[in-house]
């Protein structure tokens, strides 16, 4: 027993000792994971982001150098306080704040005094960084914008949220991430990779040299360079026609889908979020709920599109044999579709044929072709799904595809549609008579419609709108290049297109005429109502136009929507006109009629419905894009000229 | 007969899991002084290097000699630790080196091997019955001495090692209840420092009963329990009273932190907290020699000495760590069935104390460096960076070498 005692502890105690280690090596995995936040860091090489262009080659978005303050807070030496807030323009209690800020999240580690300094700002500073210790600069590239307009198209830049950086691996807590607009859905291209670098530190958190001699560091890569399908000469004129309006201007080049311009109004400044001004900015515009500068309205704004949908009503009706170019309705100033029931008519009146029908916009045709097309089948049901078949063959009533974040559906009614809203049946062709003139089921967004011209300029095939033209070392996605053929006879194409022209000649749009531009077009006009003050108050309809041009070879369609703008040929119809000569020319010949619409502002209609009053709009720098540019103060570009540097040091 | 070498007889087993220790040690030490700017590995190499003709001098002399002046060099051992009062250079709050010039040394790593030979000198009188109290007690006096030398510098990791000699007197025929009172003390200790006194008491109270009425009518001694359990709930509340009143903060906080009763990562924590993690991280095989980004980065404090064994744990993960402990083992193992085979009492009670120190060390070190012992200094054997250590150790253990290899002689 007494030789026992001390082997038997040895043995005891050494068992202990490896179950322990056991214990600490192999089941708990947690060690592991602290020792590498422990010791390892990496450090991050952030490529820059591929610059944007358009599609003549024009360079949009490009690169500048920023600069951000960085401070070490423990670092910090008895410093003059009053000369930095000055040349560094901030109040003392900023410098406090970011000061505290600083020293709550490391008094060692390195954290963003102040961020996105343009050059200027930085060049001041430069000079006398040296006397401030514990301060010092690190350099960022940022988006320089070369245009002041094109923000919805864009997009813009910002700091990739929490969310994300859980889901995604590739992002790390404080990266740059592109949102909206093209940034958004060419992310991957534009950002590049970043490079990583392991760097070995020790307990005081100093680097002391690449973990494993740079065995897992790779390298970063440039992002991808892109060429848009906008145009940006129509791009912005159409942002400056669109002044003091609000509404959505698409417009697509129907031989190929490709958007040559994109507009949304109210919208802004690419340039104010960017620098020091950019998350101020940001939240003045996202504040603006009713305005709502960061909504798209060419993308997502959904309206009854009225008129111009009596093309494809037209269409459907031929298509099913129910009508031909010489049928004949008479309208007395309306139509009488039911006991009671009965729909009016600004048309001329008399008899018409398809012809007319269209160029004069008469309701009663229409609402007649559309029974037509119901009543050929034994069931609503099942003629409801027909036509539902043959307008969603234009892609409506469902996402396009496009190559923008944001979208929305719109709505195609079927048989379905009304399954739910009469659910005890009893619905017939005149219960839904109002598709028939683009109301009651149906709702489209501007770039639907415009697509809708594209389709009709092609007589019957579309491909899927989209804005990247080209991208280097890439092809782009074959979904843009797939032709959609439509269940419509390429043959029912030409009596509508006629129409269509005539509405230039003889209709409604006649007073819009270019000289020896062959424009079909199609205006419209929406109902709208608000609640304002607990009431509902109808407002000044919504302006639609809908056109494209040339009438043979088109190159253009567009789709033009301006809110509250009244007939489809007071607002939208002349900003059509003035976009298709625009382009096709390059040049206006109507220059009343460009200072008219340029003049024209709806913002009295507006203030109806709230929000921000222009001054204060003015003072916070979000209104329309154009216009900002003269009144904002210059907060991120300063360019150098560095040519007259040089000129002078010689 | 005359030996005609130093080496012969000698045990090779020994010797050899000896050199493997030594080398292994230097090579961790090489490793943890890559992130610090001392040359750490440098000074050990010429330490190891100097042991050669350390060994070469313990072995030359003559067995006898040990035993003969066991008393004279236990002697001097103690004025070396007194002298520390009064020419002692302080490290680190510690006054427990000689210095000379830049070199420095520590007596008290000598004098657990000049105690384990008068321990063995005083126990070899063949007219020493430990069942007698009074030599109980002038055997306890001889480990006492250096203790209370010890402690006071202070150095409570190497006084704590003198605790593991009850054992050899143990083996030696001192009543096991020493030994068993050393345990439930121990027990106790800890579980008042888990638990409130109160529920300690209610539980050896509890125990005592159930002991009570289990033994026989006989042995019921109603006296004897309750002075049991008055000594009992005495020692709890003096531990409870010295643990509040006497122990500084810093001991509660070791102690706490062991417990799991106090969480703190960064401060009084970090040491055990990052040797945890930096052989936590070592996993089955660990990172490769010289790959430890723990101990690259230097988060462990005093690694290259009493947490030398965290860079065995990262580098070397758990097959290495286990080797390390086996090699330990086997040592000891080894220690200890050489001490039983000895012809003379002198140096069968030398090598029951060798292998008890050894042991403490390596227990003690290895237990607090992953996290199940509070922190305190004590050095890994033959491991850890330092002259005074790795020769005392050394002459400690060939010492004993000398002995076995000598006990042909003894006939």
């Amino acid at each position: 027993m007494r030789k026992v005692l001390l082997p038997s502890l040895i043995i005891l105690a050494t068992s202990l000792l490896v179950m322990r280690i056991f214990y600490l090596q192999v089941v708990d995995d947690t060690l592991k994971l602290k020792s590498e936040n422990n010791a390892i860091k990496k450090k991050y090489e952030y490529p820059e982001r591929g610059y944007i262009y358009d599609r003549k080659g024009k360079l949009l978005v490009a690169n500048q150098a920023s600069y951000d303050i960085m401070v070490i807070p423990r670092e910090v030496k008895k410093i003059d306080t009053l000369e930095f807030c000055q040349l560094l323009n901030i109040t003392k209690e900023a410098f406090i704040k970011n000061i505290k800020k600083a020293t709550i999240y490391s008094p060692r580690l390195p954290s963003v005094f102040l961020s996105q300094l343009n050059k200027s700002e930085f060049a001041a500073f430069q000079e006398k960084i040296r006397k401030y210790e514990g301060f010092y600069v690190q350099k960022r590239s940022l988006r320089d914008y070369e245009v002041a307009f094109g923000a919805n198209v864009f997009g813009f830049i910002t700091q990739v949220n929490e969310k994300l950086v859980d889901k995604n691996p590739y992002y790390n807590s404080g990266d740059l991430i592109g949102r909206q607009g093209v940034e958004e859905s060419y992310e991957d291209l534009l950002r590049g990779i970043k490079g990583v670098k392991y760097i070995q530190k020790d307990k005081y958190n100093r680097e002391i040299g690449s973990y494993k001699n740079g065995k897992y560091d790779t390298i970063a890569v440039q992002g991808e360079d892109i060429n848009l399908t906008i145009d940006a000469e129509l791009q912005k004129y159409g942002e400056e026609l669109m002044i003091n309006k609000r509404g959505g201007i698409v417009a697509i080049e129907p031989s190929t889908g490709e958007i040559l311009a994109l507009v949304t109004a109210p919208s802004y400044d690419p340039g104010i979020l960017v620098g020091r001004q950019r998350s101020k900015n940001y939240t003045e515009l996202y504040r603006d709920s009713i305005a709502k500068p960061l909504y798209d309205r060419g993308l997502l704004a959904e309206y009854p599109p009225g008129s111009p949908f009596k093309i494809l009503t037209g269409l459907v009706a031929l298509q099913e044999g129910v009508i031909d170019e010489n049928t004949t309705v008479s309208c007395n100033h309306g139509f009488s579709y039911a006991r009671g029931r009965f729909m009016r008519c600004h048309c001329r009146g008399g008899a018409l044929q398809l012809h007319r029908g269209i160029y004069e916009s008469c309701n009663s045709y229409f609402a007649t072709a559309y029974m037509k097309t119901i009543n050929k089948y034994a069931k609503p049901a099942q003629a409801v799904d027909v036509w539902s078949n043959h307008i969603r063959s234009f892609g409506l009533g469902q996402f396009m595809g496009y190559d923008l974040p944001t979208g929305k559906r719109g709505k195609i009614p079927d048989s379905k549609t009304y399954k739910r809203i009469y659910p005890n049946g009893g619905w017939r062709s005149t219960t839904i008579i109002s598709n028939s003139i683009g109301q009651g089921e149906v709702v489209m967004t501007p770039i639907q419609l415009a697509n809708m011209m594209a389709t009709v300029a092609n007589q019957g095939y579309y491909y899927t709108p989209h804005i990247i033209k080209r991208i280097e070392g890439h092809t782009i996605d074959k979904k843009f290049t797939t032709k959609h053929v439509t269940t419509i006879d390429k043959k029912y194409f030409k009596p509508i297109i006629s129409g269509l022209f005539d509405v230039y000649n003889m209709g409604t749009a006649s007073a819009l005429k270019v000289e020896g531009i062959d424009i079909c077009g199609k205006t419209g006009t929406a109902e709208n109502f608000a609640k304002i003050g607990g009431q509902r108050v109808q407002l000044k309809d919504h302006s639609i136009f809908v056109a494209f041009a040339p009438k043979d070879n088109p190159k253009i369609a567009i789709a033009i929507m301006v809110e509250n703008g009244g007939f489809g040929s007071t607002i939208a119809g002349p900003i059509a006109s003035l976009m298709i000569e625009k382009y096709l020319r390059q040049k206006i010949t109507r220059l009343d009629l460009e200072k008219r619409i340029l003049a024209t502002s709806l913002q009295s209609q507006y203030a109806k419905l709230g929000g921000l009053s222009e001054a204060v709009k003015l003072q916070l720098r979000i209104s329309d894009s154009l216009l900002k540019k003269k009144t904002m103060i210059p907060t991120a570009k300063v360019k150098i000229d560095s040519t007259k540097e040089k000129k002078q040091a010689i | 007969m005359k030996n005609q070498s130093v080496t012969n007889n000698i045990d090779w087993i020994s010797i050899i899991i000896y050199a493997l220790l030594v080398i292994l040690g230097w090579l961790n030490i090489y490793s943890s002084s890559l992130s610090s700017m001392e040359d750490t590995y440098e000074k050990q190499l010429i330490f190891i290097v100097l042991t050669i003709p350390l060994i070469f001098v313990v072995l030359s002399v003559d067995g006898k000699f040990y035993e003969k002046y066991a008393s004279i060099i236990f002697g001097i051992s103690l004025l070396t630790l007194a002298g520390l009062f009064l020419f002692g250079k302080t490290i680190a709050g510690q006054r427990c080196w000689y210095a000379i010039g830049s070199f420095t040394i520590q007596p008290s790593e000598f004098a657990k091997a000049a105690t384990a030979l008068a321990l063995a000198k005083y126990l070899s009188d063949t007219q020493i019955n430990l069942k007698d109290v009074a030599r109980q007690w002038q055997a306890l006096a001889i480990i006492i001495l250096p203790v209370l030398l010890i402690l006071p510098q202070p150095d409570p990791g190497s006084a704590l090692i003198y605790s593991i000699f009850i054992i050899v007197l143990y083996r030696e025929g001192l009543p096991s209840w020493y030994v068993w009172t050393g345990f439930v003390t121990i027990f106790l200790f800890v579980l008042t420092l888990v638990l409130e006194p109160q529920y300690v008491i209610l539980i050896g109270l509890a125990v005592i009963i159930i002991v009570h009425f289990k033994s026989r009518l006989a042995d019921r001694n109603i006296v004897l329990s309750s002075i049991l359990f008055v000594l009992i709930s005495g020692f709890v509340f003096s531990v409870d009273y010295v643990f509040d009143n006497v122990f500084k903060q810093h001991h509660r906080d070791r102690f706490n932190i062991l417990l799991g009763k106090t969480v703190d990562m960064k401060g009084i924590g970090y040491n055990t907290n990052q040797s945890e993690i930096a052989i936590g991280s070592g996993g089955w095989f660990g990172k490769g020699f010289l790959e430890g980004t723990q101990t690259k980065g230097g988060f462990v404090p005093e690694q290259h000495t009493d947490y030398i064994f965290t860079t065995v744990g990262e580098e070397w993960g758990f097959v290495g760590s286990l080797a390390v402990i086996a090699l330990f083992a086997g040592l000891l193992l080894r220690i200890i069935y050489l001490a039983e085979r000895q012809k003379t009492k002198f140096s069968r009670v030398y090598g029951y104390c060798v292998a008890g120190i050894l042991f403490m060390h390596f227990f003690v070190n290895i237990a607090m460096v992953v996290g199940i012992f509070p922190t305190i200094g004590v050095p890994l054997p033959f491991f850890s960076y330092g002259g005074s250590g790795l020769w005392g150790f050394t002459i400690l253990l060939f010492i004993f070498i000398k002995m076995d290899a000598n006990k042909v002689n003894e006939w």
